[in-house]
Parts: structure tokens; C-alpha cells; sequence
């Protein structure tokens, strides 16, 4: 008499060979649910039991372009609109520099993802059992014997015909496979105490050896060897001196290579009246004054000018460009506030070469023109 | 699936058209060559460059792949073999090739000018390394070497044929161990030699690696188109079929990622540094229409065989392997042809008759040395004791 509780009948063979027969009958008796299980690979089976191909190759194509299209998103967004930092001299949208970021992406979401849909999605995790755990079948079938299993749902099962079929092939051991009781009303549990536990203890070891690497070993020989070098940092002292600073001011009377001598310094009204512009407004030279003025000025100014920046309302607020002073400012002493600074503004004359600040001085005007047109402007 | 029969092999003789085909692309080839020279010896002489690399990169692929065989007991590859030992004869026409090439050297190479060197500090520099008499005797060396271990791996595997003596699987394997770091360092060296110092202050320390995946995707394009078309046509051994053509389709999706990747790392350092003594090799590829080229190798040597490779149908499928396998085999020459025509011609790519005729030339070459090999051998390593694994092999 057959049971209710029937999973399957399983065949077991330790001959491969007749394993790759019996199949074959199988497949061509048209049987559909059934398997083969085996400890070693049986090459040339998944196509001869017409296995269909996984999914998994395209939902791993699926998940790396999304990577990529959200790598390319997030480098443009974050880079170039949210706060364009200029690094290097480069565009702002600088494509090769983001390339490792976009495959690094790519390759995190493919793997990671497909993992994730491999566990959860076609093994069903968190449920870990199957009516072949723990049989006898199982515990064969990982150690030396390669075997067969139809299951009792196909609906051409019939029990004394499975068990004629199997033993055409002479089989080692023919085995009937039961539902366990506990199994046939089964429910995974996902929140079990041994999981969570479980989780809990990795993540405290994993911290733990963590905050030891990071905090403690690497600060120790050998592997400290970057940190503690034989150099000077900047700002620190050293005996080697008289005077004991680290850093060295430039011998007196010298003059650094590039370094064009400024006579206003400290007299900006005679500056104002003195220096003239040399630069025509061009349209490379208006170009040039608007890339340098982009990348030095508008971090504070605005990209305007109107001192509508980042920085609003962190720092005592830059002053607009626009207003009545700046407007009756001659060129020249603008001109001498970017070369020496004013009130927090550092001098910008290490990073802009004359021409760059004459050509900011004429971008300025532009602006300002821009925001104050007069009638005859219009026509 | 281990069943025992006997692997059946007849030898079928290649047709005549083959080598009619190959003798008529030769003549036409050569004629043109030598027109060439005639009309304007400095440019077939770069173009004979671009043959030269191209030819060396198929041949000592081709022995690359023998070496990896035996070293890795790859078991696949065996039926194939033979097709990778006759496609690396064609080394046998570089001694001819590089004649021409060596008497036109000063239309070529910029330091070979003794008056440039000696008003050049950092040539005067290099000059110890990069001086005629030294380029040709690593040259002579070089070719001397793949000769040898070509001789050594093709008489061995030749012998098994008639002996099926397990012991010279082993005597090759060792062959191959040594073979791996003489192939290295002589590839390296071959690529700066007659490629890099082209430009001769330029330098890139990826180069030797970058050539050598382009080496490696060229030889297996050749492998994989010729295997399948052998097979398609009955010359080789009953029960090859698509788990073959996996392998070899997953060989040169693979390498075609590896070469996109070195050569995506060559660019970003330059890019990213900035120097100018580095960049301005790629900035003398942007120039009028190499710009057009410089990104059309980007869609010819990845984007193109890397959507055609990709599905895993795509690489047991024979058709689309065939045509995947030689667009990758031609990409190395537009490859190979990028790096080397802007010191001839800066303004723009230069195409004629001039630029056609030595792939005409290479194809005949390698059409007739090909029919030529073939003709004498099995086209099938029938001694090899890994031959049945390899025939019945299944992923």
C-alpha cells in the first residue's frame, strides 16, 4: 500500500553509465518532475535531461546596467551639478576618471545582486528544507553514488511502474522517500533565536577584528611603515634649524621664478587710478575670464556674482558685485582686490597669472552690465 | 558520458582552390609591395610594420596557446591543436619580411638618425639601448628563439603521432614551463622595439602587456575561425560541436575584456597625469581624423565583440562565432594600425592602395604557408593520450 505521504521513489546507482541510460528512458517516457543528484559533475547531463536555461545571466545582465546607469547618474550628478569641485584641471564631467567607479558599480550590483535573487528568489530562502534532507538517499548520494528521483506529484506517476523502470537499469538500492512529519506542515521561520544569534555573533566578531585592524594593527611595525616617515610634515618643526621651524621662508632679496613685482601693495585708491586694463574684450579673453572666474570666484560669489553661493550663511556673507560701489570701482581696482584680498578674501595671485585677473576683471564687467542694462543696451 | 570507441580519423587532403586562392592573393600582394616601393618607399614600409606585427602576433600567439595547453592539462583544446601548430608556422615568414623593413629602417625610426641622437638628450640617453646594430640583434634573437620552441613543441607533438608515447606530453609540458617567461620577455621587448619606439620619447610600461592581449585575441580569432570552419567541413574528428566552441567563444570574450581593460588603464594614467612627455602620443591620435579612429577602436575592438560574445547561446552558436572570430582577427590590425601610422602621417588617416595591399600580402602568405603545413600533417593530433577525453568533452 502507498502512502499519503510518498515524496518520490529514488534509484541509486554507483556506475554513471547507467545513470546517463536510465535518464535517457526517463526523459523519453516524458516525465517532468524529476532529478538527478550526484557528488561529482556528470558532464553533457543538463542538456540531456533538457533542462532550460537559467534566468540568471539575464538578470545578472539586468542588474550591472543598472549599475552603470546609476554610476553614471550619481558621478554626474554629485560631480558636476550638486558641488562641482575642479580636480586636476579636468572637466567637471571628467568620463575616464569615472570609469573605475562605473565598473566597480557594475560588477558590485551584478554579483552581489545575482547572489541575493539566487538565495532568495529561486533556492527560497530563508526556508531551508527539503524532503531529500536527511534521508538515506542524501547521505548516499554525497558520498559515492550518483542517483535518480521521480516525484509521486508527476502525473504519470504510478508507483509499480517507477520501481519496474528502475530496476531494467539494476540499480544498487531502490528507495521509497517519505515526507517527514514536522515537514508536512512546514512553515519557515525567518526571526528563529539560532538565525538572529547567529547574525549577532558575526557581526560582533566582525567589528571587533575591524576596529583591532584598523585602530590597533595598523599602527603597528611593520605595518605603519607609510605613516612614520623619515620627512617633515608641513607646519612641524625640526632640530636640523637654528630657528627650529620646519617650513623655510624664501632667501631675503630673491625673487620666485613667475613672480611679477606688484607696486600697489597696501595702496589700493592708487591702484584704482593707475592700472589700466590691457585686455580688449574679446571674445577669448571674455571666455577665459568666465572659465577662471567659474572655478576661483564663484565658490563665494555666485555664479553671478550676486554672493549667492554654497556659502551663504556659513561665512560673514561675500558682497554682491553688483552693488553701486563695485559698479564705480575703475578696472584697476578690482584688479588690486584679487591680487591682495580684502577683509576674508585671501589674495588669489598664486592661482591666477596677469592675464587670467585682467580677464576676470572684464568677465566681472560683463555681469554687472548683464544685470544693470541700461536702454541703450537693449537697442 | 565514457564510452569505449575507437577515434576514427581519415585524412582528407585540403582542396586546390585553397592554395590557388592563396598563390593569386600573394602575387597580387607582392606586385603591389614592390610598386610600392618604387612609388613611396617610406610609407609601404610602415604599412609592412603593421603587417610584420600583425603576422608575429598570430604565430606566437598561436604558440602561447600551445604552451597554456600543456601547462594546464586543458583536455578541450586537444582535437584542435594541430590548428594552433600550423597557424604559428607562419613565424617562418618574418625573417623575410623584416629585410625590407631593416634597409628602409631610417624612413621608420626617428632614432636611428645619428645626427638627431646627438642633439637629443634624452635619445643620447636611450641611445645605449635603441641603436641599430643592438635593435637587429634582438631582432635575430627574438625570431631565433620562437624557432626554437616552435621546433621543439611541433617534433614532439609530430612524433606522438606515430609513437602515441605519453612521455612526450610530459617532455612538452616542461617545454612549455620554460617557453612562458622566454615568451614574455621576448614579446615585451619585440612590441617596444618595433612598435613604441616608433615614438621614440614616448614611453608607456603597460605597452609590452598591451600588445600582448591584442597578440593573444588575434591568434585565438584566427584558431577559433579556422577549428570551427575545419570541423564544419569534415576534416577533423567526428563529436567536436558546441561545448568546443564555448571554449573557444569564452577565450575571446574573456581576452577581449582583458584587452579593453589594459588598454583602458594605459589611457587613464596618461589622461590622469598629464605629463607631456606621455601625452602627447594620444594627442597626436586626435588629430583630424585619427580622432575618428582613436573612438572607432573603442566600438571595433570591445563594444562590437563584446555584445556579439556575450549571451551564452551566442558562444555555441558556430555562425556567429565564425564572424565574432574574425572581426576580432582584423580588429588587432586596425588596432595595430593605430598605433603605428601617426608617426607617418600626422594630419590624418592616411588610405590608399597602399594600406590594402599588405593585408593582401599577409592573407596570401598565411593562406599558402597554411596549405603548405596542412598538407603534411594530420590535421589532428591522433597520438595525443588526451585526445578521446578531449573529444568527448562536455561542459
Amino acid at each position: 500500500m502507498v502512502s499519503n505521504n510518498l515524496y518520490a521513489l529514488g534509484a541509486l546507482f554507483k556506475d554513471p553509465n547507467k545513470l546517463v541510460k536510465l535518464a535517457k528512458k526517463i526523459v523519453e517516457l516524458g516525465y517532468k518532475n524529476w532529478d538527478v543528484h550526484s557528488s561529482y559533475p556528470l558532464h553533457g547531463l543538463p542538456r540531456l535531461m533538457r533542462l532550460k536555461w537559467s534566468p540568471l545571466g539575464y538578470i545578472a545582465l539586468i542588474l550591472g546596467l543598472t549599475g552603470t546607469s546609476f554610476g553614471v547618474f550619481f558621478t554626474w550628478w554629485t560631480m558636476s551639478v550638486d558641488y562641482p569641485l575642479t580636480i586636476g584641471g579636468k572637466p567637471w564631467f571628467s568620463f575616464p576618471a569615472f570609469v573605475p567607479v562605473l565598473f566597480e558599480l557594475t560588477v558590485l550590483l551584478a554579483s552581489v545582486g545575482t547572489a541575493i535573487v539566487m538565495l532568495f528568489i529561486i533556492f527560497k530562502f530563508p526556508n531551508n528544507r527539503h524532503p531529500l534532507h536527511d534521508t538515506e538517499y542524501m547521505k548516499k548520494v554525497s558520498v559515492d553514488h550518483c542517483g535518480i528521483v521521480i516525484e509521486a506529484k508527476d502525473k504519470n506517476f504510478d508507483y509499480e511502474k517507477v520501481k519496474a523502470l528502475f530496476q531494467e537499469f539494476e540499480p544498487d538500492q531502490i528507495l521509497d522517500i517519505y515526507y517527514q512529519e514536522e515537514e508536512v506542515a512546514y512553515k519557515p521561520k525567518v526571526f528563529d533565536w539560532k538565525f538572529i544569534t547567529f547574525l549577532v555573533v558575526i557581526a560582533v566578531l566582525t567589528s571587533a577584528v575591524g576596529y583591532l585592524f584598523n585602530n590597533k594593527i595598523l599602527y603597528m611595525p611593520p605595518f605603519d611603515f607609510m605613516l612614520n616617515q623619515f620627512r617633515l610634515g608641513p607646519q612641524e618643526s625640526s632640530t636640523f634649524f637654528a630657528d627650529g621651524f620646519g617650513m623655510r621662508k624664501p632667501v631675503p632679496g630673491t625673487v620666485a621664478r613667475g613672480d611679477i613685482y606688484y607696486p600697489f601693495k597696501g595702496k589700493p585708491e592708487e591702484a584704482g587710478a593707475k592700472l589700466i586694463n590691457p585686455l580688449l574684450p574679446t571674445k577669448e579673453n571674455l571666455a577665459l575670464g568666465q572659465e577662471k572666474y567659474n572655478t576661483f570666484c564663484s565658490p563665494c560669489h555666485g555664479w553671478r556674482g550676486e554672493g549667492d553661493s554654497h556659502l551663504n550663511g556659513q561665512f560673514p556673507n561675500p558682497p554682491s558685485l553688483h552693488s553701486e560701489k563695485v559698479r564705480t570701482w575703475s578696472d584697476g581696482r578690482i584688479y588690486h582686490v584679487i591680487v591682495e584680498g580684502q577683509n576674508v578674501m585671501p589674495s588669489y595671485a598664486k592661482q591666477l597669472t596677469e592675464k587670467e585677473r585682467w580677464a576676470i576683471v572684464l568677465y566681472i564687467r560683463a555681469l554687472q552690465r548683464s544685470l544693470n542694462a541700461k536702454q541703450e543696451d537693449v537697442q | 558520458m565514457i564510452e569505449n570507441q575507437q577515434i576514427l580519423y581519415h585524412k582528407k587532403p585540403l582542396p586546390k582552390k585553397l592554395l590557388n586562392l592563396g598563390l593569386l592573393l600573394f602575387v597580387v600582394g607582392l606586385l603591389g609591395t614592390i610598386a610600392g616601393f618604387f612609388v613611396d618607399s617610406a610609407r609601404i614600409s610602415f604599412n609592412l610594420v603593421v603587417l610584420t606585427t600583425w603576422l608575429a602576433s598570430i604565430g606566437i600567439g598561436s604558440l602561447f596557446f600551445i604552451g597554456i595547453e600543456y601547462l594546464t592539462g586543458a583536455v578541450w583544446s586537444v582535437p584542435f591543436r594541430r590548428v594552433a601548430e600550423i597557424n604559428s608556422a607562419i613565424i617562418f615568414v618574418l625573417p623575410i619580411l623584416i629585410v625590407p623593413i631593416i634597409l628602409n629602417i631610417h624612413s621608420l625610426y626617428h632614432w636611428t638618425h645619428i645626427e638627431a641622437v646627438q642633439n637629443d638628450t634624452i635619445l643620447k640617453n636611450k641611445a645605449p639601448y635603441l641603436n641599430e646594430t643592438f635593435f637587429i640583434i634582438r631582432t635575430v634573437v627574438f625570431i631565433f628563439l620562437w624557432f626554437l620552441f616552435y621546433y621543439l613543441f611541433i617534433s614532439n607533438s609530430r612524433k606522438q603521432d606515430s609513437t602515441s608515447d605519453q612521455k612526450l606530453t610530459k617532455r612538452n609540458s616542461i617545454v612549455s614551463a620554460a617557453f612562458m617567461p622566454v615568451f614574455a620577455i621576448s614579446l615585451t621587448f619585440f612590441a617596444i622595439d618595433w612598435l613604441m619606439s616608433l615614438e621614440p620619447h614616448w614611453y608607456s610600461t603597460i605597452f609590452g602587456v598591451y600588445y600582448f592581449a591584442g597578440t593573444f585575441l588575434a591568434s585565438l580569432g584566427a584558431f577559433t575561425y579556422i577549428s570551427i570552419l575545419l570541423n564544419e567541413k569534415g576534416y577533423l574528428v567526428e563529436g567536436l560541436g558546441p561545448d568546443h566552441y564555448y571554449s573557444m567563444g569564452a577565450l575571446l570574450f574573456g581576452f577581449t575584456n582583458f584587452w579593453a581593460y589594459i588598454a583602458f588603464s594605459q589611457f587613464m594614467l596618461i589622461w590622469y597625469a598629464n605629463l607631456p612627455e606621455e601625452t602627447f602620443w594620444f594627442i597626436n591620435r586626435g588629430v583630424g581624423s585619427w580622432f575618428y579612429m582613436s573612438i572607432g577602436i573603442i566600438l571595433v575592438k570591445f563594444i562590437v565583440p563584446y555584445i556579439l560574445l556575450l549571451p551564452q547561446p551566442a558562444k555555441m552558436d558556430p555562425k556567429r562565432l565564425k564572424i565574432a572570430a574574425l572581426w576580432i582577427l582584423f580588429a588587432h590590425y586596425y588596432d595595430l594600425f593605430w598605433v603605428v601610422m601617426p608617426t607617418f602621417s600626422k594630419n590624418g588617416i592616411p588610405f590608399n592602395w597602399f594600406e590594402l595591399v599588405p593585408i593582401v600580402l599577409g592573407l596570401g602568405l598565411f593562406i599558402m604557408v597554411f596549405y603548405y603545413v596542412a598538407s603534411k600533417v594530420n590535421l589532428v593530433p591522433i597520438g595525443d593520450p588526451k585526445l578521446r577525453r578531449g573529444v568527448e568533452f562536455h561542459l
